[in-house]
């Protein structure tokens, strides 16, 4: 299975993970400080910025775009319940 | 302070009260709450506090208070200020009790202009969808940095999120040296002499609130108090309590404390149990002799029956990792530690080492009940959970040994280097 390294900026540190594993998954496991609210995609809690990397996360969802522009985030920001890995990023939390 | 004196305040008049040139406070009181947020207790009662800044161009109103007492508050307002002059609406914060009374001051000022966090958005829209008319204000999103003129006077955004909510901010009147910041700093204490100096001794208070509101955001806590202090705020102007003014230094020096990371020192592993014949005890007493041969890991037991919960909670906040035991009675894990668990929502504990363990008569799903809650609290579980039935061999004991072993290592071998970790190592 193809895998992907992600970096946690805020807390220093990279984790190897099975392509198509979405970042909440990782940085919940790791301790990152990224602060979750609903999981769904509806919330906008987990707002992150993607500091590397953009083009090597999924394109994100009619829906997480909604939400993403409801909280007026930047084009560098995701959702981290939402965002899928499928190479190198680095990231912390918005 | 005398009786009499006591009295000359806030509570006796429902004007506005001068804070600053060309700043009042224009918040509620509310002397009979005991009871707040469900969560903690408010035998003081508390204040909501709202604020006015006057400047050459018009007027800005910086939060509201609960909708009960928006009568108090447009009286407090009217005081001072005609609805008509009112430019700009700052909300540094959403929650119920400082918004209540938006839609009302949105009728009253349509003119104005909502001034709020760029995480705020979605809130206000779950505040205001079920007001009919529904409200449009003109809005303006805010980052650290971003300004309202009010003429010869700024208002200047500072965002400190999850402070604590997604949404909070302060906002800091620079020639004044005020920095309205919000819930931190606040406290529930219902004074109407309203200024720290008239009112004596409350740090109790602050304290209490800390624990309850801000602690699980201590990183954040840190991060905002990083921004605020080269401001050097002569005036904090919370939104709960006592307005600051007094040394206002000292508050922040005073958060920095309650926040501060734990000290660097060897990695601590502290491990509570709870038993009904011994037999826990002495998994327990194992597991920490086991713990104890990987090499500099810090390692202390604790008897939840006769510990203090807060005390167990500055151990856990500054622990690395922490293991969990109880025999099961009655298939479930016993209250003292269910207690503990519980309170576990008031520190972070996020990304910490955790394990459970414990001796059972019939089936042992204690353990598999505190993983659970373990993992709802998003720690880490290096080593699967340790069941014994009933006395433990000489095998089972060693086996204790090797679960302490493993925790130990796993904060001074597994994740936690700086190397590449794989997911699947990280449990």
């Amino acid at each position: 299975m193809p895998k992907a390294n992600i970096t946690f900026d805020d807390i220093g540190k990279t984790v190897s993970v099975p392509a198509g594993t979405r970042v909440i998954e990782v940085s919940e496991r790791i301790g990152a400080g990224i602060l979750y609210g609903c999981r769904e995609g509806d919330c906008g809690t987990c707002m992150m910025q993607v500091l590397e990397g953009r083009d090597n996360l999924t394109e994100p969802s009619v829906l997480e775009e909604k939400v993403l522009r409801e909280n007026m985030a930047n084009g560098h920001d995701r959702l981290a319940c939402q965002a899928q890995i499928i190479g190198d990023c680095r990231i912390r939390p918005a | 302070m005398a009786a009499a004196d006591a009295m000359t305040d806030a509570a006796r008049h429902r004007e506005a009260v001068a804070i600053a040139p060309g700043v009042h406070w224009i918040g509620a009181l509310d002397p009979a709450l005991r009871t707040f947020d469900i969560i903690l207790r408010t035998e003081q009662g508390t204040t909501y506090n709202a604020y006015l800044v006057r400047g050459r161009d018009g007027v800005a109103v910086i939060d509201t208070v609960k909708a009960e007492f928006a009568e108090e508050f447009f009286a407090r307002l009217e005081s001072v200020a005609d609805y008509g002059e009112i430019r700009a609406i700052v909300l540094n914060h959403l929650e119920p009790d400082h918004s209540g009374a938006l839609p009302e001051l949105l009728r009253r000022a349509p003119q104005a202009t909502l001034y709020i966090s760029a995480r705020a958005p979605a809130i206000l829209n779950g505040l205001l969808k079920s007001v009919v008319p529904r409200p449009k204000p003109p809005l303006v999103t805010v980052k650290t940095g971003d300004s309202l003129s009010l003429g010869e006077r700024k208002l200047r955004f500072l965002l400190t999120p999850f402070v604590h909510w997604p949404d909070t901010q302060c906002t800091y009147l620079a020639d004044e040296g005020v920095l309205f910041c919000g819930d931190l700093f606040g406290c529930h204490l219902c004074d109407g002499r309203l200024f720290d100096d008239r009112i004596g001794e409350f740090w109790p208070a602050i304290d209490y609130y800390y624990a309850h509101i801000m602690r699980p955001f201590a990183h954040q806590v840190r991060e905002a108090l990083a921004e605020i202090l080269p401001l050097e705020p002569r005036v904090l102007a919370p939104t709960h309590g006592p307005i600051l003014r007094e040394r206002p230094r000292r508050y922040l020096e005073h958060y920095q404390a309650l926040a501060r990371r734990p000290a660097n020192g060897p990695p601590r592993l502290a491990i509570f149990y709870i038993s009904a014949y011994g037999n826990t005890a002495q998994m327990a007493e194992a597991i920490a002799a086991g713990a104890g041969e990987a090499d500099g890991v810090q390692v202390s037991t604790h008897d939840i029956e006769t510990g203090e919960t807060a005390a167990f909670l500055d151990l856990i906040e500054g622990a690395d990792a922490v293991a969990f035991g109880s025999p099961t009675i009655n298939g479930d894990a016993v209250k003292p530690v269910w207690d503990l668990l519980s309170s576990l929502a008031t520190i972070d504990v996020k990304g910490k080492r955790a394990g459970a363990f414990g001796s059972y008569g019939w089936s042992g799903e204690a353990i598999w009940l505190i993983e659970e809650r373990l993992r709802g609290l998003k720690m880490q579980l290096p080593v699967p959970g340790l069941r014994i039935k009933l006395i433990p061999s000489t095998e089972e004991i060693a086996a204790c040994h090797a679960f302490g072993r493993q925790l130990a290592d796993s904060l001074v071998g597994g994740p936690g280097s700086a190397r590449t970790l794989d997911l699947a190592e990280i449990g």
